[in-house]
């Protein structure tokens, strides 16, 4: 994919809910190795804007495009494997952290696809982590080490998009620096054919993510 | 056609002093509520109430659309009968969801309609004429009041299951999992509640509990035998109910939570 086509696109997203509009003509492009990181006060659209971005949310009126392509409703689940949603608290079942990695490998989208064990142990030892992290209970991971699992479950998927919602504003300086390498090393991996979107209250890590910013107020992207 | 013989001779008339003989019970049982201080006597009182004023009418109901004997009086009792079971069914949850209401009703119409169909021409094959309230209105109170549990358990319990499985659905739908796979297990929990009730009785059915049905034809003066196969007819035939409309009303009910572009509408619950 050539770097300065879209990746992911926005079109005149637009979503009102009791006459409150949450989204406001907004439109955003996130290009291929050119990161984007969204800014704004609480309230501002940025969460309702990357699930809408995900098709977790429904719009109004408006269009996304991934790869230049209108998203088909058959077709959200390919997208999803494609550009994956990181929650600020995303959901760990019970069972192991190695049994939680393999679980969307039982999703159809996934099928004929494996479980890669040395990939996972690949991930772990570049935050510093033991192989043991894969055989911990999910019931007692912290919530650092349970958004450090769901980021591992979503980059063994080989995404091509992050959309990362505030996904260390719950987590100690540790694990949020675990959190950001994992994700660095990701881009960097393949920064010609990937992205990222990157939610943050912190201007400390704004600037560490070394990408353009995008700041959103009252449902619009602020100019 | 299998003959149960209801000989009036056979069996005691009740005069209205015996009932109100009976009524002495719920008496004693208000006594103990006072005793007791459960604050129990007054809903005693007005559901003792109701029991004889509602029973009282669906006799006069009961004794009219016998006499009058037409399809279309029937159809149109059982017709009310169903819309008050549909709504009765969704009174009892604390989830509820716009459009609950219809789902209940179709759900409750869809289940016990299949099944007393089936129930008349191909079980009993010789109900004549089809609509013969005899046996199509007591059929159909039993075949609605067992769905209504089943409806009721079945969308109340996947209500409180979205609520508390929305991460996990999320999530799910987040990884790539059709809409089919994020909400199957919540699916799946609320079938089982609606269905556990009726699936428990019919396991300890004979060893614990008499069935009312059964018991009032014995008490008729009908053959034990003959009233015992009655009743193994119903118990399959309310099962059947209550699967189909549990199913029915948890799928109704998943399709206004999850639309066709694998979102999960969430805020439709109240």
């Amino acid at each position: 994919m050539h770097d300065n086509s879209p990746i992911l696109e926005a079109k005149n997203l637009c979503r009102t809910v009791a006459e409150r509009r949450l989204l406001d003509d907004v439109s955003l492009s996130l290009l291929v190795g050119r990161p984007l990181a969204i800014v704004g006060s609480t309230g501002s659209g940025k969460s309702l804007l990357v699930r809408s971005l995900v098709m977790l949310e429904p719009i109004d009126s408006g269009e996304i495009t991934f790869g230049g392509k209108c998203v088909r409703p058959s077709h959200v689940p390919e997208f999803r494997r494609n550009v994956f949603y990181l929650h600020q608290k995303p959901a760990i079942w019970e069972g192991t952290v190695e049994e939680n990695l393999e679980r969307p490998f039982e999703l159809a989208i996934h099928r004929g696809r494996n479980y890669d064990v040395d990939r996972a142990k690949s991930l772990l030892d570049q935050i510093g982590r033991p192989t043991s992290f894969l055989t911990q209970r999910a019931e007692d991971l912290s919530g650092g080490e349970s958004q450090i699992t769901a980021l591992i479950r979503a980059l063994l998927l080989n995404p091509t998009v992050l959309l990362l919602d505030e996904p260390t504003a719950a987590l100690d300086a540790d694990s949020t620096l675990a959190v950001e390498r994992l994700v660095f090393e990701w881009f960097r991996g393949q920064a010609d054919s990937r992205s990222f979107i990157w939610i943050s209250h912190s201007p400390e890590q704004v600037r560490r993510l070394d990408c353009e910013v995008v700041k959103m107020d009252q449902g619009r992207v602020a100019t | 056609m299998m003959g149960v013989p209801l000989v009036a001779s056979l069996y005691i008339e009740l005069s209205w002093i015996q009932v109100a003989l009976a009524a002495g019970l719920v008496v004693v049982s208000g006594i103990l509520s006072i005793a007791l201080r459960l604050g129990m006597e007054k809903s005693l009182m007005i559901a003792s109430v109701r029991t004889v004023v509602q029973l009282s009418l669906i006799g006069v109901v009961l004794t009219w659309v016998f006499a009058v004997d037409k399809w279309y009086i029937v159809v149109l009792l059982m017709a009310f009968m169903t819309l008050t079971a549909g709504h009765a069914a969704l009174q009892r949850i604390s989830r509820r969801y716009k459009g609950d209401w219809l789902d209940g009703v179709i759900a409750m119409g869809v289940s016990t309609w299949t099944v007393l169909a089936y129930a008349v021409f191909v079980v009993l094959q010789d109900v004549d004429p089809w609509y013969r309230p005899q046996y199509t209105v007591p059929l159909m109170g039993m075949l609605l009041g067992n769905a209504l549990n089943g409806v009721s358990l079945g969308i109340g319990r996947l209500g409180e299951e979205l609520v508390a499985r929305r991460t996990q659905i999320e999530t799910l739908l987040a990884l790539g999992a059709t809409r089919w796979e994020a909400a199957s297990e919540s699916l799946r929990t609320a079938i089982r509640t609606g269905m556990t009730p009726i699936t428990n009785a019919m396991m300890v059915v004979g060893l614990v509990s008499l069935p009312g049905m059964m018991t009032g034809q014995i008490l008729a003066g009908a053959e034990p035998m003959h009233a015992v196969a009655y009743q193994i007819v119903i118990m399959f035939l309310i099962a059947a109910a209550t699967a189909l409309g549990t199913v029915a009303s948890v799928l109704l009910a998943y399709r206004r939570f999850f639309n066709d572009r694998h979102q999960f509408e969430y805020w439709r619950l109240r």
